[in-house]
């Protein structure tokens, strides 16, 4: 039986990776994400991991492909100002299919904004941020103990699907302590990266497969590949054929599209009766809950619903709820970035309402409950 | 006799590069190198950035990764840290290598991590149409700098010296057993090491500045340059207008991942 321990979510996700067998981080000093870098590099090369400090952003991010590359477990850290400059090789790793994950520690914004404070404005940057048409999978912890959990599931989400990963903090959980029991070791699912079989001749790193995942050879087993940024066939090699530039294309868009309900992961509190719905991720969840139990006590049939998945987006579970409730409330620590995903997916069903600061802090449950109080 | 076929991956060509460039002579030399020193392919793993010596890898039979603009340090950076076993080459242009991936090389010579990094400098951004890159000479014509170039160049060997890596050099494409032994000599080295290869754009560069074809730019490279066992003995009058060739610096200096094991050992401890 594991020890209860007080920790921060940054402390937490620190150990998590160290959990998913994480043995590479790469990564450059920022707040409220800086935690993640300093327990790692003291606990990585205890089991033989690598840290780097990088010069930037940019290079952490192409140190963690080049690491994944080489076969090991790869991670960063950051806040929005880093997760900006990060963009560029994210697209990269996106787009050549390696697996990595990035954490994301939101602050703040815009550009150097309020490096010591909360926010979710980053929300849509995470899908959206970079050129190209791009489907990205990123989670949100709402508490230390779900961090921990998240940041494995991101490893092995990543390593599935090869692709790369955001797990979408905010300053709240990042830097909040709370006590947790961590999972014995055997109680953890580690996933690894589908490897090509042995002798099957050429090795088509981008090969059309059925599950659409082409399998993944590390550098330095023999299969001597090539990986491009470029526009590439199933061999990896650049093409400017239209039919191979669609199919490609289009295979890597809906790798993560097919996969969606395996990927997706929704909680839900008091919604069977509900008729008002709080729609909530995140440390704001914490706040929701506090709100949705005390409207409850008034006789107020308020549920609430928490992404954990924030990409690919819940439309269908919305929609469900939509279908249920007459009204959806949606506090978020941005200028309303996620509601207009809640309003697209229940197709103007019910009345979607937005709860928002961005002034740097966390939304009351006080808040949340006016709202409801308001439209109820 | 080298087969160099055997390092190419011929089903991929022809190449894209331009008739008279030089790229394909670094390629060469880069193979001939490898070949000598017996080194497993499977153990190779050649990285590139953007623009034209972005394309190098892709005709290679190693492990190869072509990046983005700039960056292909830092994925070589991860891969040797990662495995260290890896003969990592990351081949870069001039533009690449010194403008928009200036910080990621001067940060591995600090570091000094064990990566051979070869600069083709041929002084123009060949790929995107004959723009102005770093290294472009005061006062040459490119398409960014129709009144003649306003900036002056890097010194690429001093900026690579002031970082701190141990292995500098600089060749031609002309001279090419020379830059044979200079790569092969960079490939050894453990550390970061630095061949600066200057190299002919006879499309944009060569053209734009009334230089000639590609075989005039190469004899251009064989009068304008002298050895630096040569150059030791010549007047500074005598140097004027001369580009000194060959090994600059090549000292014992202790490699970054050599250096992050020891720190294993000393966290192993700690555990």
């Amino acid at each position: 039986m594991s020890k209860a321990r007080i920790m921060s979510g940054n402390e937490a996700v620190a150990e998590g990776a160290l959990a998913a067998e994480v043995r590479f981080f790469a990564g450059y000093p920022i707040t409220p994400s800086s935690e993640i870098a300093e327990v790692l590099s003291y606990l990585l090369p205890q089991v033989g991991g690598k840290f780097i400090q990088m010069e930037d952003e940019l290079s952490s991010v192409g140190a963690i492909a080049g690491a994944s590359l080489a076969g090991l477990k790869s991670i960063t850290a950051t806040s929005g100002p880093g997760f900006s400059l990060m963009q560029e090789n994210i697209g990269l790793a996106f787009m050549a299919e390696i697996p990595c994950v990035i954490v994301n520690v939101q602050r703040g914004g815009p550009s150097t904004g309020l490096p010591t404070k909360a926010s979710q404005a980053d929300v849509m940057q995470v899908r959206w941020g970079r050129h190209g048409d791009q489907n990205m999978i990123a989670l949100a912890p709402s508490s230390v103990r779900e961090s921990f959990d998240l940041i494995i599931d991101c490893v092995n989400l990543s390593e599935k699907y090869r692709t790369p990963v955001v797990l979408l903090l905010d300053e709240v959980i990042a830097h909040m302590r709370e006590k947790v029991i961590l999972p014995e070791k055997e109680e953890i699912k580690i996933i690894e990266r589908k490897k090509p079989p042995r002798g099957q001749g050429d090795y088509f790193p981008y090969e059309v497969t059925e599950d659409a995942i082409p399998p993944m050879a590390n550098f330095g087993e023999g299969y001597r590949y090539h990986i491009t940024g470029l526009t590439h066939d199933e061999t990896g090699f650049p093409t400017s054929d239209p039919e191979k530039i669609n199919q490609g294309i289009r295979r890597l868009y809906q790798k993560i599209e097919k996969y969606k309900d395996e990927i997706i992961r929704v909680e839900e509190k008091y919604t069977e009766d509900a008729e008002i719905a709080v729609f909530a991720y995140g440390s704001v969840t914490r706040s929701a809950y506090s709100a949705v139990k005390e409207a409850r006590e008034k006789g107020i049939k308020v549920g609430l619903m928490r992404p954990i998945t924030l990409w690919p987006f819940p439309y269908k579970k919305v929609l469900d709820l939509a279908n249920k409730v007459k009204r959806i409330i949606v506090p978020e620590m941005n200028m309303g970035q996620l509601i207009e995903e809640v309003k697209r997916a229940s197709s103007g069903r019910v009345k979607v309402d937005g709860v928002n600061r961005v002034d740097g802090e966390l939304i009351t449950p006080s808040e949340i409950m006016a709202k409801i109080e308001e439209v109820s | 006799m080298v087969k160099v076929l055997d390092y190419i991956r011929l089903d991929k060509f022809p190449h894209v590069w331009c008739p008279g460039c030089g790229i394909g002579i670094v390629m060469g030399s880069i193979i001939r190198a490898v070949d000598k020193l017996e080194i497993n392919k499977d153990d190779v793993v050649m990285v590139s950035g953007i623009g034209c010596s972005g394309r190098m890898p892709g005709y290679c039979d190693f492990n190869t990764l072509h990046t983005t603009h700039g960056r292909a340090l830092s994925f070589a950076t991860g891969i040797k840290l990662a495995n260290s076993k890896f003969k990592v080459i990351a081949v870069m242009g001039d533009g690449d290598a010194l403008a928009i991936g200036g910080n990621h090389l001067i940060h591995a010579a600090r570091r000094n991590i064990d990566i051979l990094a070869i600069i083709i400098n041929n002084w123009i951004y060949g790929m995107t149409g004959g723009q102005y890159s770093p290294t472009t000479p005061l006062g040459s014509f490119t398409t960014t700098g129709p009144y003649g170039q306003v900036e002056p160049p890097f010194d690429i060997l001093q900026l690579i010296k002031g970082s701190g890596a141990p292995y500098i050099a600089r060749g031609t494409v002309y001279h090419t057993r020379e830059l044979d032994k200079l790569i092969l000599r960079g490939i050894q080295k453990k550390g970061f090491s630095v061949v600066e290869v200057i190299s002919q754009c006879p499309v944009s560069f060569g053209r734009r500045n009334r230089m000639g074809s590609a075989v005039d730019m190469m004899k251009w490279q064989k009068e304008k340059t002298v050895p630096s066992k040569k150059a030791e003995k010549m007047s500074k009058e005598e140097l004027k207008g001369k580009i000194i060739r060959g090994v600059f610096l090549d000292e014992e200096r202790t490699e970054y991942t050599e250096r992050y094991e020891e720190l294993i050992a000393k966290a192993k401890k700690v555990s």
